[in-house]
């Protein structure tokens, strides 16, 4: 039997000085008014109490189980890069162990990094005004297409790309089903535009890597009164178009891709960025500047007006929190990696993808799938039994080729990956 | 705390660094994008030095106050200390992709497996999704199931949703996300749900029942065996709003009280930070007639918050089926000793035991005199800022005007308590004798009282 835990400051007398003052005679006396019936009696089925020390050592156990895999996959998750400084700072009990800021007097920290957070994914984004922060991307783009019900009359159809990744698809076809949005899933989005859409969400890349050319989008998806949103990876708005220059109202995305580990998939961070005239439609929490009695600059939560806490059922959305130690990651990430170090991210990888793209093509064990302009993300059509690629992939301490819906395989590079890794794949492959 | 007026862009000069990236290994591909799919907006990030980096971060956590700086008597927040192990061993799964085959990550599985076991074991659940990332999603996702569960049955009429006008703001709005329709029931003179305003509400074109148990009153409703029965009779469901599980943490289990779905925050009862706001993780747990739904609604992009998960799992086990037993009472216990040290300088509309929080309606002697209105919850939240504290939950639930919702938790000392206590009561007698000083306050820290109104009316949210 453990001891007390370390948890709990309470001593033996500190409890009775407590009851005597509260005037019951035992702890559970403080449960008079809950039935009987309700209590529960019976011993917990959990494990016994462990130190730390046997806590540390079942997780290490735990770790090691787990294959170590040089992740050479993307679709919505990508392994760059995270400095050192980052973690150290996003660590600070301070930042980590703060409550939502609502007391802005003593969250000024939380509340400028937010501001920060906010100015950088509208200056990635090209857009107005950007949010604290979403639970990911996916979520974050169910909420832009809740945003484009909303900001129409009477229209219920919100017309989604057939190529934005599968995990992306799948959070807005829930949020549809439930919210009665009529969800139209197609590959030539424009021919699906009617007087009922509200919306139209397209990728800036697909779940193929092929970077879209959206040239006409916006002025069609307008022409019938509808919003333009873009799911992009903001990590690759240093290079590719923005949202803003192809015209998107909205733009959504995963900030994943901007120095947060794979964490087998969470917590990422959500973005969401619109053009002004959106704002109040905006679900989540918002930071603005303004000053106190002492004209000294300070940031505050506004327009709370939106939100569930003061709206309940007529609020923009049900969020109430964000991943704000998230958008605090990647805040610092932006801040460590300036316009030059982000555009070297994309170079590296992309250098690294279209190395790899041609010699796995060269091997003649694959076929050209998806044509189309790439950066650090492409498929190919195997000519190889693709379980068994896949099995001599991981064995070698690769996870790569992943199957897509239609079968072909996935890779992805980035900066962390060196060419010996990459000419090790390809030799292993060439062998199959 | 001292005032730092910098943003990172102020810190920018053109270039300044602040990266350290490998050269290139791998032969330059010529340009892999044509020039009209590239973006000619200039990239205004702040170039900066890894030293300024640091500094300027540092500089900004120095105004934060937090769980290892103070008390934070935050009613339904549950503000309890975040063990430091679980930071250290959520550190060793970063490098997992969330696609990997299930094979290639058996030390996730079973994390996966034994929260599943856990959770169901300390809320009489069957099982659990561990998809939401928050309370509130965890509400969506809950609602979502109970839709499932109708629908399957062939019963397409329930469309209403009811919900206590004590609720947390969240209930309402997730079910209208949902697509559902939010009927409110009143509480009674006792700050529980008035039983018999409920049975008119109940029929054939109910869904759910949204409850939170103790409620945000911090009264347990203790006639929950009886709204199960009439509810399940009518044909719906009872959703358990988990942010208030700390009290009945080791103590009571909702699969006993009746509930069907219900929520846990682990960023609340199960010790994970809440990190200025979130990752914060909500899963769902269902009674075993719910069971084929659980997998059905994809409410977010992989695993839910995995790293979240892991940290309430360190916590589980530091606990242990010894100690899960005591949080819950302990947390209770100093809530009601609160309560009982201040309730003759606060008022309190409702006076039985409470649970792990409750709710004050103001001063008792606001020091109204003359010309100087008296002092205002929102002026007592204020002043406690000066002493080293957080603020409690203010304004909230909307039952009083007043409100002032405290809740310790079980991690705060006894001399934590005491401590606040005493300047709770020093406030009320500075109410007493002059306002004006509360109505200032606060007067040592970083900022005073922010203008929120020109915030709202000319929104500037993004540095130029």
């Amino acid at each position: 039997m453990m001891g007390k835990s370390a948890y709990f400051p309470h001593t033996d007398e500190d409890i009775r000085v407590m009851l005597d003052r509260i005037g019951v005679a035992s702890l559970d006396d403080l449960y008079a008014d809950v039935p009987q019936e309700c209590l529960y009696r019976g011993e917990y089925d959990l494990p016994a109490a462990m130190s730390e020390q046997e806590v540390r050592d079942h997780f290490a156990a735990l770790a090691a189980r787990n294959l170590p895999l040089k992740v050479f996959v993307g679709q919505g998750a990508y392994d760059h890069y995270t400095p050192s400084v980052i973690s150290y700072l996003t660590s600070r009990s301070e930042f980590l162990t703060a409550y939502t800021p609502y007391q802005c007097e003593i969250s000024q920290g939380t509340l400028r990094y937010i501001f920060e957070f906010q100015s950088m994914m509208c200056r990635l984004t090209g857009l107005d005004v950007a949010n604290a922060s979403m639970y990911d991307g996916p979520t974050a783009a169910a909420e832009a297409m809740r945003m484009c019900i909303a900001s129409t009359r009477k229209r219920d159809k919100v017309v989604v790309s057939a190529d934005l990744l599968p995990h992306v698809l799948s959070v807005l076809e829930t949020y549809a089903r439930y919210a009665g949005i009529r969800l139209v899933k197609a590959r030539d989005v424009l021919a699906e535009l009617d007087a009922q859409t509200a919306g139209v969400l397209v990728p800036g890349i697909d779940r193929y890597g092929i970077v879209r050319d959206l040239t006409g989008f916006a002025d069609a998806v307008h022409a019938a009164g509808a919003l333009l949103v873009e799911y992009c990876d903001p990590s690759t708005l240093a290079v590719v178009r923005t949202p803003a220059e192809w015209g998107a109202d909205i733009a959504v995305g995963d900030g994943q891709s901007l120095g947060i580990p794979l964490s087998y998939g969470g917590p990422y961070v959500g973005f969401i960025a619109c053009r002004e005239a959106y704002l109040r439609k905006m679900p989540g929490r918002l930071v603005g500047q303004t000053q106190d009695a002492e004209g000294r600059r300070c940031f505050v939560l506004t327009l709370q007006a939106r939100e569930q806490h003061i709206r309940r059922e007529k609020a923009t959305s049900n969020i109430c929190s964000n991943q704000s130690l998230m958008a605090l990651w990647v805040t610092v990430y932006l801040s460590l990696m300036g316009p030059e170090g982000l555009r070297k991210v994309n170079a590296l990888s992309s250098e690294g993808a279209h190395y790899l793209h041609d010699r796995l093509l060269a091997t003649g064990k694959f076929a050209p799938a998806v044509e189309g302009p790439f950066l650090k993300e492409f498929v190919l059509r195997p000519l190889v039994d693709v379980p068994t690629l896949q099995q001599r992939l991981q064995d070698a301490g690769f996870f790569a080729a992943l199957a897509t819906e239609e079968g072909y395989v996935t890779f992805c590079v980035t900066e962390k990956h060196t060419r010996a890794e990459l000419d090790a794949m390809v030799e292993l492959i060439q062998s199959m | 705390m001292k005032y730092y007026d910098k943003l990172i862009f102020e810190l920018s000069k053109s270039g300044r660094t602040g990266y350290s990236l490998p050269e290139s290994s791998c032969p330059a591909c010529g340009e892999a994008l044509p020039a009209a799919l590239c973006r000619s907006l200039p990239l205004d990030l702040p170039e900066v030095s890894e030293p300024d980096v640091v500094r300027h971060y540092t500089n900004l956590s120095q105004m934060n106050f937090g769980v290892d700086t103070g008390f934070y008597p935050l009613g339904s927040c549950t503000m309890k200390y975040n063990p430091k192990i679980n930071e250290e061993v959520t550190a060793a799964f970063g490098g997992i992709h969330p696609l990997q085959p299930e094979a290639t990550v058996p030390g996730v599985t079973e994390i996966y497996r034994e929260m599943d076991r856990s959770l169901a074991a300390i809320t009489g659940m069957a099982h659990f999704t561990f998809l939401p990332c928050a309370g509130a999603h965890g509400e969506l996702t809950g609602l979502m199931l109970v839709r499932e569960y109708h629908n399957a049955r062939g019963d397409f009429a329930r469309t209403k949703v009811i919900v206590p006008d004590s609720a947390h703001g969240t209930n309402p709005a997730s079910a209208a996300v949902c697509g559902l329709e939010v009927v409110v029931v009143k509480s009674d003179a006792r700050g529980l749900i008035d039983v018999e305003a409920l049975k008119p509400l109940l029929g054939d074109d109910v869904a759910a029942i949204m409850m939170t148990n103790p409620n945000t009153l911090g009264l347990f409703e203790r006639e929950v065996r009886e709204i199960a029965s009439l509810v399940h009779a009518c044909g719906g469901l009872l959703y358990y709003d988990g942010a208030n599980m700390n009290p009945l943490l080791g103590v009571v289990r909702p699969g006993d009280m009746g509930f069907d779905v219900m929520h846990l925050n682990l960023h609340k009862t199960f010790s994970t930070p809440h990190g200025g706001g979130g990752p914060g993780s909500g899963p769902v747990g269902v009674a075993e007639r719910l069971v084929p739904f659980l997998q059905r609604p994809q409410v977010s992009g992989f695993h839910g918050n995995f790293g979240v998960i892991v940290r309430a799992y360190a916590y589980i086990l530091m606990l242990g089926r010894e100690n899960v037993r005591m949080a819950g009472k302990l947390a209770t216990l100093g809530a009601n000793y609160i309560k009982e040290s201040l309730k003759d300088v606060y008022k309190l509309p409702i006076g039985s035991v409470c649970k792990h929080e409750f709710v004050f309606d103001g001063l008792v002697n606001d020091g109204a005199h003359d010309d100087v209105p008296g002092a205002t919850t929102l002026d007592v939240a204020k002043r406690l800022l000066d002493f080293g504290f957080h603020a409690p939950t203010i304004y909230f639930p909307l039952l009083f005007h007043q409100a002032i919702m405290i809740e310790p938790t079980e991690t705060e000392s006894l001399e934590t308590l005491d401590a606040f206590i005493d300047v709770m009561r020093r406030i009320a007698e500075e109410a007493a004798r002059d306002p004006m000083i509360l109505h200032e306050a606060p007067h040592n820290t970083p900022i005073g009282r922010p203008d929120e109104t020109a915030a709202a009316r000319q929104p500037i949210l993004c540095y130029h």
